[in-house]
């Protein structure tokens, strides 16, 4: 059954959206995506300096999935991913401050710099992490349906994990789960073709959207390099899961333009290959010519845009290097709840 | 202003490279996100990307150079409108102002985001865990009934489910089976199937979705069939449940409850018979709960379903069916981390938990018989361990044997003795003795299964060697 409900929802992407949504939505995506793209590559660059360490991956090139995704979720919707988690705190509306001084390791930071790039989290913008075990967050996200079903809140529990976790047997387990109880629940498979290095095709039979149908898990494959298509697609299915229908899987084709980590110097693909998608899907890139095109604004606004991300980005650097380390006592907090 | 652009460090580890190649040259405009360089690091060739826009003013380190350290300025770059008389005028900004250890100041401070709060004050040394309050459970047992292990435990969950909505129990067969072992029998039918869930064998994926429902405020109880089975779990109860908390710099605890029966059953063989107490008690931010009596079970599981933190609450089939006296009053809760002396005396310690209380008990019962007065302590909580109630009686006994089921090495034993050599080193009379599971897969013939597991007699001999008898 669910192999027969196999849609693309490409087809209108080009025209119906640009006309149904608005400028200011249109500037709102391009806006968001831009602040993910400039804080990135300040992340990357600070990394350089050695003012973060460990690991960190870079969201540059996704933007699109994470801010199409969002902007189809409601207040006291949850939001929980892996280690690629950047972007999704960003685009959950948590403070760039906050999350550059995490990345330094700086009391300033979400988790006080105990947590780093991996391990954020905000209750108050209802992002639950930031999880570094490729897979692990499926399960919990999973819990967090439970949770909007069990207290009956009317909330969507939306699951980002990648083409590399899922291959991971407890993903499988949630949808199992997931199915069964009819939780409310959008699995987003962000695939950006790479698990580390390892490309799908060596690593993945068969489609990723499919993956669900044996349990009678809708899935459907997204252009994930364009926001209105993402936006789309997570309008339409986040409704009909809060309609109470059980999980949806979308698959967002998408693609990385660094490496999986900071050290990854990407050999396993070409120049040729990176340069084409940077050239022809930048997703910032397509929207920005879908602005102009369109009268929603001209060079002079969007410059204006930019100008105020780079100063948010700026002010976040400049605070996650002035913010002080955490005081050695801090070690000795939030290991347990003081009872 | 130019802008020097330095030598990144492009892994963890990471202090200096080669700059292998200039892919810009002097002169050439530059984007964010162009490569600049190419540079080799103590593990690959690395391209660089620029991140700030502008033309390459000046090249300073020339490609084909060797041990050029993380943050020297390789190049400069002009911003838009400026040229190369720029250069000259010195006091280059750099990208990003060099960190190094910023002084904390309290103006930053308080510009932090509003999610972040300032730091608690803390203890600046590590500090064996606060002592649990004394237990205030005589009182209790002015009113007893007689209840096996597994209605405590029964009575236990329905009692706190009826107290707190948020609380839910899932796992195999816990519903309509009425439990594996019975334990949840009647849970159901008072509770619903919204509150009692059966869960599919599933161990991961439910551990996990119990403790995502956790982190948004739910209480769960999550019943392993067996904590063998648990194994499947071990990375939500780790990483996820116990971690959490500290990763989120205090925002986000896990208030859940892993329970089932722990250890050896009887004649069920090497991967259904294992002691998981010392893999959960190495690790900071679980508590760990293992009960001996029918009260023990119910006082400490409504506890621990009351505690906001991860609590794994160790079992044991065999109890199941033992009866005690139980206190009749719903508000008998007792203090995790409190062990219980259950018997007082002056000649040898003996610790124990679990189904290994009954042994302890009855080998003290055979030790009098010849003299000697043993004291039996019941451990009840394995993290955080109640070390003054142990050191306390060394301190009057001068004598330590430590008792458990699970294998020795690295156990619970061994935690043992490092307390004595730290806490007790000057009082200890003999060296501490350990009573433990013998180093072996659990067999399944009756007379190896035996052999395997610590006896009665075992423990009888093990004192006495401590007294020097």
């Amino acid at each position: 059954m669910a192999a027969s409900r196999r849609r693309s929802t490409k087809a209108q992407t080009d025209t119906a959206p640009a006309q149904a949504v608005s400028s200011e939505e249109l500037l709102h995506y391009y806006r968001e995506m831009l602040l993910i793209r400039r804080f990135e590559e300040k992340a990357g660059q600070l990394y350089g300096m050695g003012l973060i360490g460990g690991f960190c991956h870079l969201y540059i090139g996704q933007e699109a999935v994470v801010v199409g995704v969002q902007a189809a979720l409601k207040q006291g919707d949850t939001v929980i991913t892996s280690y690629r988690d950047h972007g999704h705190m960003l685009a959950c509306g948590m403070e760039a401050k906050g999350v550059m001084a995490e990345l330094t390791g700086r009391i300033g930071g979400y988790s006080k710099g105990k947590g780093g790039s991996m391990h954020m989290f905000s209750r108050e913008k209802n992002f639950y992490g930031g999880h570094g075990i490729v897979g692990g967050q499926v399960p919990l996200g999973t819990g967090l349906a439970f949770a909007h079903k069990y207290l009956n809140d009317g909330g969507v529990s939306a699951v980002y994990c990648g083409d590399g976790a899922i291959n991971q047997g407890q993903v499988y387990e949630s949808f199992n789960m997931a199915a069964l109880w009819k939780l409310p629940v959008l699995f987003v498979i962000e695939n950006n073709k790479y698990a580390m290095g390892t490309s799908q095709e060596r690593a993945s039979a068969g489609e990723l959207h499919q993956r669900g149908a044996a349990y009678g898990i809708p899935g459907y494959q997204v252009n994930g390099m364009d926001v209105l298509e993402v936006k789309e697609a997570a309008d339409k299915w986040v409704n009909y899961i809060r309609e109470g229908n059980g999980p949806v899987i979308l698959e967002m084709k998408t693609y990385r333009y660094r490496g999986h980590s900071m050290s990854d110097p990407a050999k396993y693909r070409t120049k040729e290959e990176v340069e084409k998608m940077r050239s022809e899907s930048d997703p910032i890139d397509q929207l920005k010519s879908k602005l102009l095109a369109g009268g929603h604004a001209d060079e002079d606004k969007l410059k204006e845009i930019d100008r105020a991300v780079k100063a948010i980005v700026t002010e976040s650097a400049e605070f996650a290097q002035q913010s002080p380390e955490p005081d050695p006592s801090e070690l000795w907090t939030d290991i347990l709840v003081e009872t | 202003m130019p802008i020097e652009v330095l030598m990144p460090a492009l892994s963890p580890t990471m202090t200096e490279g080669k700059l292998a190649k200039w892919v810009k040259k002097e002169g050439d405009t530059v984007k964010s996100g162009d490569v600049l360089a190419e540079i080799e690091t103590d593990k690959a060739t690395m391209e660089v990307e620029a991140v700030d826009e502008g033309r390459v003013g000046k090249i300073l380190v020339p490609e084909g150079t060797d041990n050029v350290a993380v943050n020297t300025p390789i190049a400069v770059l002009l911003e838009e409108g400026e040229d190369e008389s720029a250069l000259s005028k010195g006091g280059n900004a750099p990208a990003v102002a060099a960190p190094a250890n910023a002084a904390p100041a309290s103006e930053e401070t308080k510009a932090a985001p509003s999610a972040v709060q300032a730091p608690a004050p803390a203890p600046t040394v590590p500090a064996a865990p606060a002592s649990a309050p004394d237990s205030d459970e005589d009182k209790f047992f002015a009113k007893t009934v007689k209840k096996t292990v597994r209605e405590a435990l029964r009575d236990a969950m329905a009692e706190e489910m009826r107290r707190d909505e948020k609380v839910f129990v899932m796992g195999e067969e816990v519903a309509q089976y009425q439990g594996a072992y019975k334990v949840t029998q009647g849970l159901l039918q008072e509770f619903g199937e919204r509150r009692v869930i059966d869960t599919p064998i599933t161990e991961i994926g439910f551990a996990g979705l119990g403790v995502g429902a956790s982190f948004k405020g739910l209480k769960p109880i999550v019943e392993f069939m067996t904590f063998n089975f648990a194994m499947q779990a071990i990375d939500h109860i780790i990483n996820s449940a116990a971690k959490t908390l500290y990763m989120s710099g205090g925002q986000m605890g896990s208030p859940i409850v892993f329970r089932g029966p722990n250890g050896a059953a009887a004649r069920v063989a090497a991967q259904h018979s294992q002691c998981y107490a010392s893999w959960y008690a190495h690790c900071p931010g679980l508590k760990v709960v293992s009960p001996w009596s029918a009260a023990d079970a119910k006082g400490l599981l409504k506890a621990a379903i009351r505690d906001p933190n991860p609590v794994v609450f160790l079992e044991n089939e065999i109890l199941y069916g033992q009866s005690f006296e139980v206190p009749e009053d719903e508000e008998f809760v007792l203090p995790i981390g409190k062990a219980k002396i259950e018997r007082a005396g002056k000649d040898v310690t003996i610790t124990a938990f679990s189904i290994m209380v009954g042994h302890a008990l009855a080998a003290a019962e055979e030790l009098a018989k010849e003299g000697i007065d043993a004291e039996v302590i019941n451990l009840r909580t394995i993290r955080p361990l109640d070390t003054a109630t142990i050191v306390n009686s060394v301190k009057k006994t001068n004598r330590l044997v430590s008792v458990e089921e699970g294998w020795p090495f690295a156990g619970i034993g061994s935690e043992m003795c490092a307390l004595m050599m730290e806490q007790a080193f000057d009082y200890l009379d003999a060296p501490v003795a350990r009573v433990a599971g013998l180093d072996v897969p659990m067999p399944y013939a009756a007379n190896l299964e035996k052999l395997a597991l610590p006896q009665v007699a075992d423990i009888v001999k093990a004192a006495k060697q401590a007294c020097y008898r």
